[in-house]
């Protein structure tokens, strides 16, 4: 009985904790309608910036809590809500979850760089105080931090219903441009908001760093466990979100308390939020169709079928000379990881790029191919595409449950299934084994076995150049344009009788399966695979390394590929810098993520501007240029980067009008 | 032009019944209740603020409403999702454009044909008749352009295609002809006759006077939520409760829409104030200013 009280009050003082950053959450997403998933990560680095001031540079106790709470965090948040996440609201959700995603990541790399790992400890308030009740000692961090939760609710009662920029806050969750109207700053409001919501991540990272210590991943994945109880108030009600966190906090302590600590339930304990998250998710009522056009998409250049095919060739052709170059087996098996990431990335053209959607996971659903193709111990095409089969379903079932939701829950519930499936799955016994040597065998085709790393490498490219003229076809088809119409507005696509539902269900299948069959090709490339290969977190660098490079053509996923492989041997090259890389890519995503058009397009315009000061003077020196027509045009047979120009109506190439 | 009864022997095309929305403590749509009957155009005026879009919102299911029923087609539709409105012959238009803005003119009525067909059309594509839509609203013109690139009044003639790919039974349109100039209206009046000749019903929320009242058989007056008056052009133009309402006398407005819990949805109605007295509601016709068409009339 005196376990179930201290486990209850140990819940109820990580639930606060929860709550108070969980608070912070909802408040910047109301008023400004940006998810801001790099929440945890600001209460990540704000709680190593804690211990800098407090631990490392001895500075007083609370003129730190000054420093952080009252200074940095509200500096930083103004900050990014004026000069980042900006205008981001009334964009595509794809948009404003790349944008924070690529501050998550930035902000670890930072952490890393700046912090490298050693032990460091953050005391608990008041160490050594506390309370015996019965049985049960209480220490004073917890009181502490029950009593703060309380008072920021309070808090922010007082804030949101009794004052004037409250009220103005309040307004502006329903509409922003209506409150411009009638003398209200909006621009006020939002940076308002993001210096709270920042200080409440950063004090409820403080208030956690102590107990579950200051580490670079834990402390930024409070942001599940912020969402988790913040989607119990749907992200808007914050009496709700309270409710949400002191209920994730006790589950949890009770899972720590009550589950075997070994064996298959052990894994629940650490993904109690995550499975929390689901299960509020699958309860939410049906949500509104978002009416009002979505602002600030461009799509890329699609280049004709003709040209695709050409291009494709010439890859494999690449490919083929380093093979026969006597390439050794070290870098041929960087070259088919390269085209193993392009393929996972060329999901994501679809997935994003097309259809507006975003997936936190999609190394994870690689990993479910992979893992498919292993055990079913059948290195053939069959075996190969019942792996992509088995993905696919697995995909459809994450987008499932929230069928009836909007893009974003259905972006959080992937990365709560990535973790999911990382901790539970993945590293359990059963499944990679724990140190990940799990055999899988080379692909055999039509009955002949590649046993050559470098024929399966280009037994690999040829599946990536297939793989992307098949989405190159389906964009030009009639599903690619309901695609595109369902990205551009949903409400008319329900008004003229699509059920998105389903399709958007098909269409997250049909992503997971193309990710599926990349992890099944690249469990035959190695040979030995494990958990480590598609840990949930390398799911967010690909979607970041996709996006910069172009998430909305196949040439960027080609190219975003080759940086995705290559980012960890820069990394193992340059340890001393590994963090930076991180920061650089996460932070480089922030400034380039507003335009999912990416360095690809970028390429594709320096092309035509080539293709337009060199053709004029080649058509004077060679009067008689055949195949060329006086416009200068082209028919696509010569090299070049133009080459992928457009040729639809709908690649006018114009330029991009962003939010 | 005035020999449609509301109601009568056959049950109407389109029935709101009693349909009540309420945002937080704001009530934008008050026990709206009205019909539209096939072969007829109706419209539903009323200033801004006054809850017509919400009611466009309900009928085509993209808002639930707190109570009352939509019957469409003899079927009660109130719980049923858009999409399967769309399917029964329900096809609308947008106040705040929904062009698909990264496709062409074309590919936008492609994509309504293709949906309109279901699998089939996913599959193997018709090309068929589109051009003919297009050359109907009289936007062939601008059929390779992208839908972002062309002017307001054409996207909206472009909805009105898009809608017409499903064929449907019924044509919800919002502000259709805002952005279109005179003899522009003038052919667009000539389409909407065309359509409800087709046997289709229409209904319209519009704030050019000239064309509702040319081209209406039935009105309904909508304010503060509340239906105020209901009858053919004529019976409206000389109803004094109309008058008042696009006289906008202030001290009508009911206290808790002015304090609402939600301040953004009751600074909404608050722009009605800005309603410009309408000079003479004796003449034949009555042009209503269209006030504030920036300000986002649906509170959501």
């Amino acid at each position: 009985m005196s376990s179930l009280i201290s486990f209850t009050i140990l819940g109820l003082f990580t639930g606060a904790a929860y709550a108070i950053a969980a608070s912070g959450l909802v408040l910047t997403y109301t008023t400004t309608r940006v998810f801001n998933i790099a929440h945890g990560a600001f209460g990540m680095v704000m709680a190593f910036v804690f211990w800098d001031f407090s631990q490392r540079q001895g500075l007083n106790l609370f003129l730190s809590l000054f420093l952080v709470l009252g200074v940095i965090a509200p500096a930083i948040g103004w900050g990014i809500q004026r000069f980042v996440t900006k205008g981001l609201g009334e964009g595509p959700v794809s948009v404003a979850l790349v944008v924070t995603v690529g501050l998550f990541v930035g902000l670890i790399g930072l952490a890393q760089q700046v912090w490298p790992p050693e032990p460091r400890t953050v005391p608990p308030f008041m160490a050594s105080s506390g309370v015996q009740l019965g049985d049960t000692y209480i220490t004073a961090h917890q009181i502490i931090t029950i009593v703060i939760s309380i008072g920021v609710a309070l808090g922010l009662y007082v804030l949101l219903n009794r004052t004037r920029i409250g009220t103005a806050m309040r307004a502006s969750v329903d509409n922003p441009e209506l409150l411009k109207l009638f003398g209200g700053k909006p621009d006020t409001v939002a940076a308002l908001s993001w210096a709270i919501g920042i200080s409440l991540a950063a004090l409820g990272g403080i208030l956690l760093s102590s107990v579950i210590g200051l580490s670079y991943y834990d402390l930024t994945l409070l942001v599940i466990n912020a969402y988790a109880a913040a989607m119990l108030g749907r992200l808007k009600s914050l009496p709700l979100t309270f409710v949400g966190a002191m209920g994730l906090g006790i589950l949890q302590s009770f899972a720590v308390a009550y589950l075997p600590s070994d064996g298959f339930l052990a894994g629940t304990r650490a993904v109690v939020p995550a499975l929390f998250l689901f299960v509020v998710i699958v309860l939410m009522p049906q949500a509104q169709l978002r009416i009002g056009q979505v602002k600030g998409i461009v799509s890329a250049p699609l280049p004709s079928i003709t040209k695709s095919v050409a291009w494709g060739g010439a890859l494999l052709v690449f490919v083929a000379l380093l093979v026969g170059g006597g390439m050794s087996t070290a870098n041929l098996l960087l070259v088919g990881t390269a085209a193993t990431y392009a393929m996972v990335m060329l999901s994501l053209v679809l997935l994003t790029g097309y259809g507006g959607h975003v997936s936190l996971a999609q190394l994870t659903f690689a990993g479910v191919g992979a893992l498919a193709y292993a055990k079913l111990e059948q290195p053939n095409l069959a075996g190969l595409f019942l792996a992509a089969a088995i993905a696919a379903g697995v995909g459809a079932l994450v987008a499932l449950p929230v069928l009836r939701l909007t893009g974003l829950y259905l972006a959080l519930s992937t990365l709560a299934f990535g973790v999911l499936m990382d901790k539970m799955i993945f590293q359990a016994e059963f499944a990679f084994g724990f140190n990940g040597t799990l055999q899988a065998g080379r692909l055999s085709i039509l009955g002949n076995a590649i046993e050559s790393t470098g024929g399966y490498v280009l037994v690999m490219t040829l599946f990536l150049v297939l793989m992307g003229i098949a989405l190159l076809l389906l964009r030009r088809g009639s599903l690619g344009r309901v695609l595109i119409a369902m990205r551009d507005s949903p409400a008319a696509c329900g008004t003229l009788g699509l059920d998105m539902r389903w399709f958007r269900v098909g269409l997250f299948g049909l992503s997971a399966g193309m990710a599926g069959l990349a992890g099944a090709l690249f469990a035959g490339l190695r040979g030995t695979i494990g958990a480590a290969d598609f840990q949930f977190f390398n799911s967010l660098p690909l979607l970041l390394l996709a996006v910069v490079f172009g998430v909305t053509s196949v040439t960027g996923a080609t190219l975003g590929g080759v940086g995705l492989m290559l980012l960890p041997v820069m990394q193992s090259n340059n340890p001393g810098i590994a963090g930076l890389i991180f920061a650089v890519l996460g932070f480089g995503a922030v400034a380039l993520g507003r335009d999912p058009n990416g360095l690809a397009n970028l390429m594709f315009g320096l092309g035509r501007r080539i293709q337009a000061l060199v053709l004029p003077q080649l058509r004077d020196r060679l009067p008689v240029l055949p195949g060329r027509r006086p416009d200068g045009s082209d028919d696509g047979e010569d090299a070049g980067l133009a080459d992928l120009l457009p040729e639809t109506p709908d690649a006018t190439g114009k330029v991009p009008a962003h939010v | 032009m005035s020999d449609h009864p509301i109601g009568g022997a056959h049950a109407p095309l389109l029935e709101v019944d009693h349909v009540v929305v309420q945002f937080g403590g704001v009530t934008a749509v008050n026990e709206a209740t009205f019909v539209a009957d096939a072969g007829t155009v109706t419209g539903l005026i009323g200033p801004n603020g006054a809850g017509k879009t919400t009611c466009f919102n309900v009928i085509s299911g993209l808002q639930k409403p707190t109570r009352g029923k939509v019957r469409f087609r003899g079927r009660n539709v109130t719980g049923a999702p858009v999409h399967r409105r769309s399917k029964r012959g329900m096809g609308r238009t947008f106040q705040r454009l929904e062009a698909f803005g990264s496709l062409s003119v074309r590919d936008n009525v492609r994509v309504a044909y293709d949906i309109h067909r279901g699998l089939a059309g996913l599959v193997r594509p018709g090309a068929k008749d589109i051009d003919a839509l297009l050359d109907r609203v009289g936007i062939s013109s601008y059929a390779d352009e992208r839908a972002d690139s062309i002017p307001t009044g054409t996207a909206r003639l472009l909805e009105l295609a898009r809608c017409l790919a499903g064929d449907p039974k019924l044509l919800l349109l919002d502000e259709p002809s805002s952005g279109l100039d005179e003899s522009e209206t003038d052919d667009f009046g000539d389409l909407l006759r065309d359509l409800a000749a087709e046997g289709r019903g229409i209904l319209m929320v519009e704030h050019d006077m000239d064309l509702v009242m040319g081209v209406c058989d039935t009105i309904h007056v909508l304010d503060f939520g509340s239906i105020i008056a209901s009858g053919t052009p004529g019976e409206i133009r000389r109803d004094p409760a109309v008058q008042r309402a696009y006289l906008g006398y202030s001290d009508e407005v009911p206290e808790h829409e002015l304090v609402g819990a939600s301040a953004g949805a009751s600074a909404v109605e608050e722009t009605r104030t800005d309603l410009v007295p309408v000079g003479a509601a004796t003449e034949a016709t009555t042009v209503i200013p269209a006030v504030g068409a920036t300000i986002p009339e649906d509170v959501r």
